[in-house]
């Protein structure tokens, strides 16, 4: 009986020193134990297909098509973007648009909006102030402007905007991470960084100067 | 009469069934170690296309999660970033390196870089991203500290007991909504506002769903 123990204790312990311990890395695909329905005939976004020819489920959109929604009964707001203003920044005389579209409130909620995404997709590049000394300029990005010269000061809002949406020189288009409204979000916060580099004595509260000078 | 046996083996039945008793036990303990998600997933790390380092971009450059990862607040799914996303800085940097000769290949052919997909849920799971990183649940809840990982790896088991351990008592695992990217910020419980979490859950109807339905259709 006892080299039943002694057999058991062995076998316990080829089988940990086979098997490892939990978490240990490994590059091999995981064991599916019972793989019953982990893969089902359908399509999961961006995965594989094999049925098309460029091996994409996702479907590029056709030429000619723009997308109508998430929903088949309702189009997106965003439907067509007819509205040059807001969806192009651009005046029907084809000028850009200086100010915001009329349909947009500017208020801080929409200021606050406009930080979170600068600092998420604007700031590794153009610094969280706004003066071209993002993270990656000191790993070889060429020269970012600085948003707080004159040129830009004096760049009308849709013109700030079709930069964002088309891109720019070495700056690439944003309009796939933005949304139209997100984009006139971060133009707002852009013109507050302005406004806040140029900032006098008077714009602070009588209250708040303590002992600025 | 001769004996067949001998004396001893009086107490052999007694001593087979503990025996197959202690192996019972042993066999238990193996399979609930080993034949689970927490040893079969966790560890994962498989060789990618491209040997792209979290820990540089969004450990030392600080780049958020979403710079990259841009559909993760309004999609089910956390998307894996087109070429052109890389390119937006490797246009400028680096522009010689071949390990990004397939990034630049991908950017201009279309065709997609064959990342290799790591957290793969069943194809009954219908998870969302979206309702759980607007609600306070942080990525470093699910995927571990990508921040500082050199190569990506599984770090959670992603079993159906180990999402429900959090579903049935998420305040513990909550976060205020703007550390939610910010894989080294502390739980609310962590730093010791258990009560606001409740709060926030109260507040923002948290309710994540324990009954089949919720999470399979």
């Amino acid at each position: 009986m006892r080299y039943a123990y002694y057999t058991l204790a062995f076998l316990v312990v080829l089988l940990v020193s086979v098997m490892g311990f939990r978490g240990m890395p490994a590059t091999r695909p995981p064991i599916e134990l019972f793989p019953d329905m982990d893969h089902q005939a359908k399509y999961k976004p961006q995965a594989e297909s094999k049925f098309f020819a460029d091996g994409r489920a996702d479907r590029p959109i056709p030429a000619g098509t723009v997308p109508f929604g998430r929903s088949a009964d309702q189009a997106d707001p965003a439907f067509l973007k007819a509205d040059d203003v807001h969806y192009a920044g651009k005046n029907a005389d084809g000028s850009f648009l200086r100010g915001f579209p009329p349909d947009l409130t500017v208020n801080e909620a929409f200021l606050r909006r406009g930080q979170g995404r600068f600092e998420i997709y604007c700031a590794p590049c153009h610094g969280k102030l706004g003066d071209g000394q993002g993270i990656t300029k000191s790993y070889g990005m060429v020269a970012t402007p600085t948003y707080h010269d004159d040129r830009l000061r004096t760049m009308p809002e849709g013109e700030i905007f079709n930069t964002i949406t088309n891109g720019k020189n070495t700056m690439f288009p944003y309009a796939d991470k933005l949304s139209p409204d997100d984009r006139w979000a971060v133009v707002a916060y852009v013109r507050a960084l302005q406004r806040s580099h140029h900032g006098t004595l008077d714009d602070v509260p009588p209250d708040q100067r303590g002992g600025l000078k | 009469m001769s004996k067949i046996f001998p004396k001893s083996a009086n107490a052999l039945p007694l001593q087979i069934l503990i025996f197959l008793g202690v192996l019972g036990g042993v066999a238990a303990a193996g399979i609930t170690y080993y034949a689970t998600p927490a040893y079969l997933r966790v560890g994962y790390q498989p060789v990618q296309p491209v040997p792209f380092e979290h820990s540089l971009h969004a450990g030392q450059l600080g780049i958020d999660c979403r710079y990259c990862h841009a559909s993760v607040e309004k999609s089910a799914t956390s998307s894996v970033p087109a070429a052109q996303t890389c390119m937006n800085c490797h246009s400028a940097i680096k522009i010689q390196s071949p390990l990004l000769e397939i990034v630049r290949e991908s950017y201009r052919t279309g065709d997609p870089v064959p990342w290799v997909k790591i957290h793969a849920n069943p194809d009954y799971v219908y998870f969302n991203h979206s309702v759980h990183v607007n609600r306070g649940v942080s990525c470093v809840e699910c995927h571990g500290k990508v921040n500082e990982m050199t190569v990506v790896r599984q770090d959670k088991p992603h079993s159906m007991s180990w999402c429900l351990d959090c579903h049935r008592n998420p305040a513990e695992r909550i976060r205020d909504p703007k550390d939610v990217f910010n894989l080294d910020s502390p739980t609310l419980a962590v730093q010791g506002r258990l009560e606001d979490a409740k709060k926030f859950i109260h507040d923002w109807k948290v309710m994540p769903p324990t009954s089949c339905s919720g999470c399979h259709r």
